[in-house]
């Protein structure tokens, strides 16, 4: 009797061990600032974004903004970044601490006279990478229009399978306006390169919409 | 012409072909007619008895079943009469044991005061007043004074008499008066011990009384008892509604049970995250999550071990046999275990409005919206309070739950046993349409496929039929 009772106890524990859900429901997400030229008067709006995510994001999950400037594939470029703990009071606390430096950091914002996109997607890769997060987006804030300094390299595919890019606030440059197909081939150069990676690519521009920031939506 | 070219010359005429394959079609058919029918039957016949094989034996057990569902359910009945009429029993005795225990007593305080109203009685009977030949004398003497008008010696001495007589008559009449008072004064006492008396008689009838109602009661029940032993259909049908009843009834407390432990649940699911911190999940859900739940789950099995150590209810046989000291341990050791999780959920109550606070503080933060004017608020303590208050009570009021559970568990037998029954008179009656419909489908092709080699069918059984009425008998068979 105490064998099969011992047995089913055992079973039991194994069972329950099991059941350990293995799969990652948690959501990492990387927002790439661009702090380029005339663009830097946008990051007001982007504090708004930044605060909706800090909301809305959970125990677990993974946010980090980063600038993007000159060159952007650095870790020193990212203003701030945290993964949030299980513990409700503590992932207020650093919630609160996000908050602030990424204040802090738009406050004092100085413009850069490059924009370095394709760098600061490759940081970004590599950051979401890290957090093992079931669900990876990146986040970016910019009119898409790159420009590198003399010497970088970025004419390389990005593997992107299992992200989602999503471009926000791709402002109409003066020069779009002259010629609007500049403006379609810039968005559909980079829908390519990031479809071509594997990842899947939105645009919201509007993103005082009703559920345009709900990630789940994407 | 040899063969090839015969073939090659039909096969330069397309009419022909059109022609000739239909008819050699039908040829073909024909020739395979006694094949594709024993293939038809074998399909469709061996559908059809393995469908009514498979349907007198879901008949069989749906038999079984309800055999066995009526065994159950007589035994359930009959294990809760049993208990009924135990407890009618005891009753009884706490009743015979308590109230007519002091029965010797009652008789000595009865006979008591039947004496005291015995002698008080004697001591008012009445004494009788001075005898007539005194007052005669005093009457005579009376007159003799007034016929010699006061006037001679003997006159005053008569007089003289006479008012010693009367003054002697009014203190023999005080005297009785007093007496009278005295008997009246007694007469009057007699009336407490009456009403002593007729109190305690009275007691005693209702203490006898509610015994005749409760042996009425357990006559009742021994009936009752008696037909689910005899296993009558009367019993067996009273018992199946009664059983459907409980269930409904157990289902609803229980279901509302639910609806509190899911209350209760949402009211410690965010401050068990602050304590069982982990991002792990299990079967997707969060390891928090999963520990609230678990302590609720904890909390009902107690609540369910305190019901049964105080013999409530008799889910667990093994604590129901322990000895009643070792059970009043278990009430203690249950109670302050219920008592403990009591408080911690108050606390977590406490602890899930200071986490809501903050909670709130960040969004309006974030949100860049300046903290609400705390004189227009409500009050946070009131709902802080309402959520400790809840926090300690529910642990108890799902301790409850074990009650309606039993029943629910109980009844739910009889009642899933019902309808597992119909359950399976509903598949072997289908399983019995299907086997005719099989067959019947059976028969449908084999008068198909006839129809197809009607041409050649048509006239060979123009010749059975023909042979048939020269010899007498039909050869070939009709199609069925």
């Amino acid at each position: 009797m105490n064998r099969i009772l011992s047995t089913i106890v055992i079973s039991l524990c194994l069972a329950l061990s099991a059941c350990e859900d293995t799969k990652n429901y948690n959501t990492a997400v990387y927002l790439l600032l661009d702090t380029s030229g005339t663009y830097t008067k946008e990051l007001r709006k982007a504090q708004l974004i930044i605060k909706f995510m800090l909301s809305t994001l959970k125990a677990g999950d993974s946010f980090a903004v980063a600038r993007i400037d000159s060159g952007s594939f650095s870790e020193k470029d990212i203003i701030a970044k945290a993964t949030f703990d299980a513990r409700p009071s503590t992932s207020n606390r650093q919630k609160r601490d996000f908050a602030a430096a990424v204040d802090k950091f738009i406050r004092g914002v100085k413009s850069s006279r490059y924009t370095d996109i394709s760098g600061g997607l490759l940081q970004g890769r590599e950051y979401l990478n890290e957090t093992k997060a079931g669900s990876k987006y990146i986040l970016i804030y910019s009119d898409l229009k790159e420009e590198l300094p003399a010497g970088y390299k970025r004419d390389f595919d990005i593997p992107l399978d299992g992200y989602t890019v999503l471009a926000l606030n791709v402002t109409k440059l003066r020069s779009d306006n002259i010629d609007p197909v500049e403006y379609l081939q810039r968005v559909e150069s980079w829908e390519q390169k990031v479809t071509e990676g594997g990842g899947k690519w939105y645009i919201v521009n509007d993103i005082e919409k009703d559920g345009a920031l709900d990630l789940a939506n994407y | 012409m040899d063969g090839a070219a015969i073939g090659s010359w039909i096969m330069s005429q397309p009419l022909l072909i059109q022609i000739l394959m239909p008819v050699g079609a039908v040829v073909l058919l024909y020739l395979g007619r006694a094949t594709v029918h024993s293939l038809f039957d074998a399909i469709f016949l061996g559908l059809y008895r393995s469908l009514r094989i498979a349907s007198a034996s879901v008949a069989i057990g749906e038999k079984q079943l309800q055999v066995r569902n009526r065994a159950v359910l007589l035994e359930q009945g009959r294990d809760q009469a049993e208990r009924e009429i135990e407890r009618e029993f005891r009753r009884v005795h706490h009743i015979v044991d308590q109230d007519l225990s002091g029965y010797p007593k009652l008789q000595r305080t009865i006979m008591e005061q039947i004496s005291s109203i015995e002698e008080d009685y004697k001591l008012s009977e009445s004494v009788p007043p001075p005898g007539p030949d005194w007052i005669q004398a005093i009457e005579a003497v009376a007159k003799l004074t007034k016929k010699t008008n006061g006037e001679t010696i003997g006159g005053r001495v008569l007089e003289e008499i006479h008012k010693a007589s009367q003054k002697h008559h009014a203190e023999i009449l005080e005297a009785y008066r007093e007496q009278v008072r005295e008997r009246h004064h007694r007469l009057d006492n007699i009336k407490t011990y009456w009403r002593k008396l007729t109190n305690t008689v009275d007691e005693v009838g209702t203490v006898i009384q509610s015994l005749l109602d409760r042996t009425r009661d357990i006559d009742k029940r021994m009936v009752t008892y008696e037909e689910i032993v005899a296993g009558s259909d009367k019993a067996e049908r009273s018992l199946r509604s009664s059983s459907i009843t409980q269930f409904l009834i157990s289902f609803i407390v229980v279901s509302i049970a639910v609806g509190g432990a899911f209350i209760n649940f949402h009211l410690i699911a965010l401050p068990m995250s602050e304590t069982v911190s982990g991002a792990g999940r299990i079967a997707g859900m969060a390891v928090s999550d999963f520990a609230g739940m678990f302590v609720i789950l904890l909390e009902a099995t107690f609540g369910l071990m305190l019901m049964e150590s105080l013999r409530i209810t008799r889910l667990f046989p093994a604590i129901a046999a322990l000895d009643s000291k070792t059970l009043s341990r278990m009430v203690w050791i249950f109670f302050i275990f219920l008592l403990a999780f009591a408080f911690v959920e108050a606390a977590l109550a406490f602890m899930r409005d200071q986490i809501a606070a903050d909670n709130a503080s960040l969004r309006q933060s974030l949100s860049g919206v300046a903290a609400a004017d705390e004189e227009n608020t409500i009050n946070s303590w009131i709902p802080m309070a309402g959520q400790m208050i809840m926090g300690f009570i529910l642990p108890f009021a799902l301790a409850f739950v074990a009650i309606p559970f039993e029943s629910l568990l109980q009844s739910g037998r009889t009642v899933i046993g019902h309808l597992l029954g119909i359950l399976l008179r509903a598949l072997s009656t289908l399983l019995r349409m299907l086997a005719v419909i099989s067959r019947q489908l059976g028969r449908v092709l084999k008068n198909i496929y006839d129809l197809l080699v009607t041409p050649l069918l048509w006239p060979e059984r123009l010749i059975a039929n023909f042979r048939g009425t020269k010899s007498g008998t039909y050869k070939y068979a009709q199609a069925d």
